[in-house]
């Protein structure tokens, strides 16, 4: 294992007026490791998520992620620029509504491509080549590459949005409730697809969801989250197998009963 | 000559703001300058940025040639070769080669400019990222990080659909390798006229409040891909009235049973080498 | 035989002369006069006025009679004649709560200081078509003389709401206002330069916007807390004198708008702000502006602005009706060469289909 975390976290804390959005949250992300955030609706899992990936920025606290050439950086400390190159090569952001990753518009090749062609790809062949790649990867037909992502049923948009991340190679992705909106079985599908992916590629990833079972499935370790702030954090089968916080305890148990 | 107005219509304080804006725009080739567009007599849409343009570059000594679809008797064209010479007085003219300012709209002329000629286009929507991007807040975020990668986007979906790249003009170019620039609605066929040309070519959009420019000698690349080099219209025939076969054709319908005939776009280029022929 | 499009001198005088011709109508029956149509059509004035941005009723009137009656020409020819005009220097501003009243009314209070001044309204006609008016000459019926004159102390409704602090201040207008005839528009624009394009807007775009506000696209639950239509001074500090002189009198329509607003936990709950104004008297146009410049606030109240009203960039940049309709008539100019070009390429990509069918 790495001697460095990838992204270290600390008292990190958004206020909305004063309102809490996350307060005091402090962790560390190594390299290849999944951490799942869960709780409920309203606890703050999104607001950390944004602040987290420089979609929002935090009110104090501080987000430090290791670059490829300077190591550690507070990301807030980066220039436009240098945030917009790190987002679009190292990171990926897959959301809860395929629409809001996607662009509808376009071909599902050029959703996949066009990724390629931000960080400078230029031949048309290539770039082709990759998206048919990484749609087979994805289980979407190749064939379908001319095709509008409205013309998609929802998982297939949802794994369309996950090429379309991971065609770049990031290290690091964040999700947001990636199976929201899904069918059971279709649920079943792209998490196992999704398993197989970090597993093969290695990455590390940040989830997001407010489902016990896809925390199982994905994450190496949970962070619980309540009115803001992590009130547990474990290893994933600990916590939920022989949770401590009385608020866990209540999650594990309504999930079990329902 | 007009004397009710100040020379070329404008106050000179407003021409001194318009010649800071060109400054600007010649010194960052191809970077939208936004400047204080005044309304003029002639509706938007219809020139007002090149004619600002104009009026802030023109002097006594010039000669200006004013054409609309390549043509110098187009009504535009008429129409504001008319205002200058009635506001200034200066000489006017047909022939590229006399010109010392060439206001166009969507042409570029077939006779290479040279030295000291000064081109200017007008330019209906300068924000090449638009179609794309709506928020003018975005597009020039999108263009002070060089974040131009959506813009391929586009042209691979006309390849992935066609087979080519379907614009066919206001084809997008990247200026001395840093500003993406909408060259205006001339037709790509022009697009490599810009490149290096000796001219100064200066950009208004009037409505949209924008001044840009490319000058002397200055990259002007058009964007394609590797292996779909960016390539321009050709035609089978010939010009019906001057046989050329090198020049950007207008296509005349003679009848209705599907006649037609193809003359230059370029009425001064396709006049001088009639008159060649006669001689 | 080819005969290319020459003549465009010669076409273009004659449709000059066609036009004029249209103008003058029947040689039979008397030519319009400018006091005529700024005495009887005062309202078409008024409006090519506000929208022109110049207070001139002769100009107003002769664009009017210039443009056949067509208001956005007539703005257009309004606003080319105002370019030209040097700038001697600006006025202070204009002190509406010292207006000459000669409408006032509030819809959120029954009465109030100054009372209620219903004025020249048509908003209690029966919208009959007066076939009276068809005959000349008809006798009117005489106004009433006021039985006692309009009180001099006439506050405005949002000063009575100010002293109790049930309403936002007005913000401090210490800086020189922004003018974006001369400056490009950049964004987020501030409110100086949001209201100069508001009050030049077109009049119908800005109502369909604040319609649409009303209509649960971004509702700002307004009330008409006043309404005020009337004379006010002008007055000019010349460099020279280093005091205030009065320079004329215009004619000023001026609407505020109470809106609701929930308070934040910094800011108690308290009212808040629109404004409109025009000059003459324009009052649909004025509610109009206040309904819409209340709803470009959002984002500086902190609302979600999520509908075309409150979004900045869409209103200010399509609201103004010389531009609009400059660039829409435009397509009415040759495309020949654009039209050309897109010609050719869909003959090659139809060709190359039929080649691949093969």
């Amino acid at each position: 294992m790495s001697s460095q975390p990838l992204l270290r976290v600390t008292n990190l804390t958004h206020m909305y007026g004063n309102r809490v959005g996350c307060r005091d949250v402090s962790f560390e992300l190594w390299p290849g490791e999944v951490i799942g955030i869960v709780g409920e609706s309203g606890s703050g899992k999104s607001t950390l998520l944004s602040c987290l990936s420089t979609r929002q920025q935090p009110t104090s606290g501080l987000v430090e992620y290791d670059t490829k050439d300077q190591g550690l950086v507070d990301v807030y400390s980066l220039s436009e620029p240098r945030r917009r190159m790190l987002m679009r090569t190292d990171w990926g952001i897959v959301h809860q509504n395929p629409r809001d990753g996607l662009r509808m518009g376009v071909s599902a090749g050029a959703n996949v491509g066009e990724p390629l062609m931000a960080v400078g790809a230029r031949h048309y062949g290539d770039i082709r080549q990759q998206a048919a790649t990484w749609l087979d990867k994805v289980e979407i037909d190749p064939e379908r590459m001319d095709d509008q992502p409205k013309t998609f049923s929802g998982g297939m948009q949802q794994r369309l949005q996950i090429a379309r991340n991971l065609v770049t190679h990031p290290r690091l992705v964040f999700m947001d409730e990636p199976t929201g909106g899904l069918d059971v079985s279709v649920q079943a599908r792209l998490l196992d697809l999704l398993r197989r992916l970090v597993t093969d590629l290695g990455l590390s990833a940040i989830v997001v969801t407010h489902d016990l079972a896809v925390a199982r499935l994905l994450a190496h370790r949970l962070m619980v989250m309540r009115q803001g702030q992590v009130v547990e954090h474990g290893l994933t089968d600990q916590v939920l197998d022989d949770p401590h916080h009385p608020y866990t305890q209540l999650l594990v148990s309504s999930v079990l009963q329902p | 000559m007009n004397t009710g107005y100040n020379f070329a219509y404008l106050d000179e304080q407003t021409k001194r703001m318009l010649r800071r804006a060109i400054l600007k725009a010649v010194a960052i080739p191809g970077y939208q300058v936004p400047f204080g567009s005044r309304e003029m007599p002639l509706p938007y849409g219809w020139g007002t940025g090149g004619i600002q343009v104009t009026a802030a570059v023109i002097g006594a000594d010039d000669t200006l040639k004013v054409i609309d679809q390549g043509a110098d008797d187009t009504t535009n064209a008429v129409s504001i070769r008319r205002f200058f010479a009635r506001t200034t007085g200066v000489a006017t003219t047909e022939k590229t080669v006399e010109a010392t300012v060439i206001q166009t709209r969507h042409r570029i002329p077939e006779t290479p400019l040279s030295d000291g000629q000064i081109m200017v286009y007008q330019v209906p929507i300068p924000e090449p990222l638009r179609w794309l991007e709506p928020r003018e807040t975005e597009t020039r975020k999108m263009h002070a990080l060089a974040d131009y990668g959506a813009m391929h986007v586009k042209l691979y979906e006309d390849i992935a659909r066609y087979g080519h790249i379907a614009t066919t003009y206001d084809y997008p170019v990247l200026v001395n390798g840093r500003y993406l620039m909408r060259p205006s609605p001339i037709p790509k066929f022009d697009n490599p006229k810009m490149d290096h040309s000796p001219a100064l070519q200066l950009f208004g959009a009037g409505r949209e409040k924008r001044i840009y420019a490319v000058p002397p000698y200055t990259s002007v690349k058009s964007l394609d891909f590797e292996d779909h080099p960016f390539e321009v219209q050709r035609w089978d025939q010939a010009c019906a009235l001057c046989g050329s076969t090198e020049s950007f054709l207008d296509e005349v319908v003679t009848d209705d049973k599907g006649g037609r005939m193809y003359v230059c776009s370029d009425s001064d280029y396709c006049g001088e080498r009639q008159k060649d022929q006669m001689q | 035989m080819y005969v290319a499009v020459k003549g465009g001198e010669k076409a273009i005088d004659n449709a000059h002369a066609l036009m004029a011709q249209g103008r003058r109508g029947a040689e039979s029956v008397p030519e319009l006069s400018l006091e005529q149509i700024s005495g009887q059509l005062s309202l078409a004035v008024e409006r090519v006025m506000t929208e022109g941005s110049v207070y001139d009723r002769d100009l107003a009137a002769l664009a009017l009679k210039q443009a056949q009656g067509d208001a956005v020409e007539a703005i257009f020819l309004l606003r080319a004649y105002r370019t030209t005009l040097p700038r001697f220097g600006s006025s202070q501003p204009v002190e509406t709560g010292s207006m000459a009243i000669r409408r006032r009314i509030s819809a959120a209070f029954k009465d109030l200081p100054g009372g209620q001044v219903l004025g020249p309204t048509y908003d209690y006609t029966h919208r009959l078509l007066d076939f009276a008016l068809a005959a000349e000459g008809g006798a009117r019926a005489p106004v009433a003389e006021n039985p006692e004159p309009v009180e001099a102390a006439m506050p405005r409704v949002t000063d009575v709401l100010g002293h109790q602090g049930l309403i936002e201040p007005s913000g401090e207008g210490a800086e020189v206002p922004g003018d974006l005839t001369r400056q490009p528009l950049n964004f987020p624009a501030g409110r100086d330069l949001r209201l100069q394009n508001l009050a030049r807007a077109d009049e119908g775009f800005v109502l369909a916007l604040a319609y649409s506000s009303q209509r649960g696209y971004g509702n700002t639950h307004p009330f008409a807390g006043e309404i005020r239509m009337g004379e006010v001074a002008v007055e000019l500090v010349p460099e020279e004198l280093g005091f205030a002189i009065e320079i004329g009198e215009i004619t000023l329509t001026e609407c505020q708008m109470v809106n609701q607003f929930k308070g934040s936990k910094t800011v108690p709950p308290q009212f808040t702000r629109g404004y409109g104004l025009s000059f003459g008297h324009c009052e649909r146009k004025a509610m109009a502006m206040a309904l819409v410049d209340r709803s470009l606030r959002a984002e500086d109240l902190g609302e979600l602005v999520s509908n075309p009203a409150q979004d900045q960039e869409f209103v200010l940049y399509h609201s103004d009706n010389v531009e609009a309709s400059g660039f829409v008539q435009h397509l009415k100019l040759p495309h020949y060469v654009d039209f050309q070009s897109e010609l050719e390429m869909i003959r090659r990509l139809r060709r190359e289909n039929a080649e691949a069918a093969q």
